[in-house]
């Protein structure tokens, strides 16, 4: 593999004239890459905003029954693993190997402790019933097809953005693969600084997911 | 074969030689033609299923075909023909090849995903493939709900997945493009300075960035729905259909205007060669795609005049959509200046760019008709609609992909086509296209709705008018095929600008060698100055 400081010479892409038209060129892909997301995710919050103003009621009930306590741990979850990612860009651009290799392995860990929290979470929405399709109950409403309704959004809603977060750890683990191996340094570490705009991106989904699924009506309670 | 034509010289196709040469490729050339070969089959396909429909409409009892037969032909027509020919058509082959060329690049910025794409498109194809030949499906190609979602029987999984996984190739292309435009333009390659047809295929990607996502969920959604019954689109659950709707035409509009916008592209191109004149107002027809492209976002709701939303609702959507007439109109009205004055060549192409103007023109105004409210309702899923529709797909963007097949075909292939066929070829399209749409009009103004095998006997007269001219239109597609291929052994080896025209992909050998250029050029005029290629003689005219 490539010595460090071959790392630029050999990284650099025939199409391409000079590393920085390169480093560019990729950031910028990855932010329309992130724009065709918000269009993604943006389906499904336009269905949630049609749905909650049809069916206030049906929507705050259901709402009250996730647990905030959980929504908020694992929000904080997420608020640190990016925190984590920010440093292990910081140390990719310092071109310190193993302190991205340390920051990494911090961002893999928090990423699965999050989608064991939301895993927990929906063994307990399994138990309770309150999993869309023939079982489905909810205490305390007649309009079951609208309560179903927030959970069947509540479900592809985090559903996709875990989803997201088990690519992000998959890119996660090839960056801590490839900097092991060296490829990263001080003059190239493009896909470090690519992979973390992705890792932000998902962490900023779940920041508007989190008040828009647990935080709505929350006097009911 | 074409190597002979450039003995001794290094070119994108000699350059390795072997399956895996194309199946690995990274270069952006060979996977122009990759995709060439892919959506030329599914034409074939979609055009076979038009053959059957066209054959069973000849008579008023539906006799050919059951009525759920029939209803699979037409979805399967629209499926292939839309996402699988259409959608990829111009961008992914056209483009892909020749617009880094114009910009003076090696490559696309990323052509490891510009390979990917391909593979998605093919394996997106395998799958609706799969659905047509273990049973079909029948929603028709806008998969409405509850339809699609409760009472559809068919393989509408296996074909939504297919949709799905394809619209990634497309969001991949329009990346790739975006990117391309930005970072890697020649020195002297300014914004100004590029290729109208660049400028077309840049708004073609920002749809195809912006849209096809919200296409994406919506599968995902219908895919819920159908698996689960979780009541998203389900009225007995609290359910919206007109929600999917609503997503469903947010993509699917704009997507009209990534088959038509890069037609117009490529027609600027070619009014501009063959008259031998800058394009008038270039400013005004490079922001006219743009303003296309950001109006298309805002009229899909005048797919909905008639599905209960709101008349407010159904009024702006209908003011909007007649703003879509104006930069339609600007260029229009530019290609017909720049004829002015001009030295015009009825070369092959110019053909096809003529059939454009004047077709899109009919395609146009009858698009004015149903987006006005009032005559909408009248004319809401007949063959009105039917005939406005395919005057754009096929009498604009399918004329334009064949106009710059023609203008492009010695440069990819470093032969000329044979112009007497082909200039016969266009004639039989034009004529074609003309008596099997042009009877739909009438059919659906007198009120024949689409969708329907049976048909009142008064109505037969003109459906076979439409069917004889369908037989036209299938032979002077056949034509060209056969002629293409034939050009690859036996045609004039054509010379790196056989039409004297003026774009960077010219400047270079063709067929061009593996990095397009021997070094990068450097752009010293504007786009489409003539007085730079004073000297050179055009070969075909």
């Amino acid at each position: 593999m490539a010595s460090e400081a071959h790392a630029e010479t050999l990284a650099l892409r025939e199409q391409f004239d000079t590393a920085a038209q390169q480093k560019d060129a990729s950031t910028l892909g990855m932010w329309i890459f992130l724009i065709t997301e918000v269009m993604f995710f943006g389906g499904l919050f336009l269905a949630y905003t049609v749905y909650r103003s049809l069916y206030p009621e049906s929507f705050g009930l259901a709402s009250s029954t996730l647990n905030e306590i959980i929504g908020a741990a694992n929000t904080a979850v997420l608020l640190c693993s990016s925190f984590t990612m920010v440093l292990a860009v910081r140390a990719a651009q310092l071109g310190q190997r193993r302190t991205i290799m340390l920051f990494l392995v911090l961002t893999i860990i928090l990423g699965l402790a999050f989608l064991g929290i939301k895993g927990f979470e929906w063994t307990e929405k399994f138990h309770e019933h309150h999993v869309p399709g023939p079982t489905f109950h909810l205490e305390g409403t007649a309009m079951q097809g609208q309560a179903q309704l927030f959970f069947s959004l509540y479900f592809a809603m985090t559903g996709l953005h875990a989803l997201h977060m088990v690519v992000g750890c998959g890119i996660m683990f090839y960056l801590l693969w490839a900097t092991y191996r060296g490829r990263y340094s001080a003059e190239y570490y493009t896909p470090v600084d690519v992979g973390g705009l992705y890792w932000h991106f998902v962490d900023i989904i779940w920041i508007f997911l989190f008040p828009l699924l647990y935080l709505i009506d929350r006097h009911l309670k | 074969m074409i190597t002979e034509a450039v003995q001794g010289r290094e070119t994108y196709l000699n350059a390795s030689y072997g399956i895996k040469s194309w199946l690995f490729t990274k270069d952006h050339k060979r996977i122009g033609l990759l995709y060439l070969a892919t959506i030329t089959l599914f034409f074939f396909l979609g055009g076979a299923f038009a053959t059957a429909i066209r054959l069973e409409l000849l008579t008023p009892q539906g006799g050919l075909v059951s009525s759920d037969t029939y209803n699979k032909l037409f979805t399967m027509h629209g499926v292939a023909m839309i996402f699988f020919f259409l959608i990829p058509s111009i961008p992914a082959t056209l483009g892909n090849f020749f617009l880094p060329m114009m910009i003076g690049a090696r490559d696309l910025a990323f052509p490891r995903i510009n390979l990917l794409s391909w593979y998605l498109l093919v394996i997106g194809g395998l799958f609706a493939l799969f659905a047509m030949l273990v049973g079909g499906v029948d929603t028709g190609w806008t998969f409405y709900t509850p339809y699609s979602t409760t009472y559809s029987n068919t393989w509408v999984i296996a074909t939504a997945l297919g949709i799905f996984v394809a619209g990634f190739s497309s969001i991949l292309t329009g990346l790739n493009f975006i990117v391309t435009v930005h970072r890697m333009r020649a020195p002297g390659m300014t914004w100004f300075r590029l290729p109208l047809f660049v400028w077309s295929h840049y708004a073609t990607a920002l749809i195809q960035v912006l849209g096809t996502p919200v296409l994406a969920v919506t599968i995902v959604l219908v895919f819920c729905e159908r698996v689960f019954h979780i009541g998203i689109f389900d009225p007995a659950l609290g359910g919206d259909p007109i929600l999917f709707q609503h997503l469903f035409w947010f993509y699917s509009h704009p997507a009209v205007y990534i088959m038509v916008l890069p037609a117009m592209g490529v027609i600027s191109e070619l009014v501009s060669t063959f008259s031998r004149k800058p394009v008038f107002g270039y400013h005004f027809v490079a922001f006219a795609s743009v303003a296309i492209a950001v109006l298309g976002f805002l009229v899909w709701g005048h797919h909905l005049f008639v599905s209960g939303q709101s008349l407010y609702a159904g009024m702006v959507f209908s003011f909007l959509s007649y703003f879509v007439a104006i930069p339609s109109a600007i260029k229009v009205f530019n290609w017909t200046a720049t004829l002015y004055k001009g030295s015009i060549s009825y070369a092959t192409p110019m053909l096809y760019a003529f059939g454009f103007v004047g077709l899109f023109t009919i395609g146009g105004l009858t698009g004015l008709f149903v987006a006005c409210l009032g005559i909408d309702v009248h004319v809401t899923d007949t063959y009105f609609v039917v005939a406005h529709f395919h005057y754009i797909m096929v009498g604009g963007a399918i004329m334009a992909y064949l106009g710059g097949l023609h203008y492009w075909w010695p440069k990819m292939t470093g032969r000329m086509y044979p112009e007497g066929w082909a200039k016969l070829s266009a004639l039989v399209i034009f004529l074609g296209f003309n008596l099997t749409f042009f009877p739909q009009f009438i059919l659906g103004y007198l009120g024949m709705p689409r969708r329907y095998h049976v048909y009142p006997p008064e109505f037969q007269v003109l459906h076979v008018l439409s069917t004889a001219g369908a037989s036209v239109l299938a032979a002077g597609y056949v034509i060209p095929m056969a002629y293409f291929i034939w050009s690859l052994r036996y045609g004039k080896v054509a010379s790196s600008n056989p039409w004297g025209a003026t774009g960077l992909e010219w400047k270079t050998a063709s067929p061009p060698p593996p990095h397009n250029f021997d070094e990068t050029p450097v752009v010293t005029h504007e786009a489409y100055d003539y007085s730079t290629v004073m000297g050179e003689v055009i070969e075909v005219g």
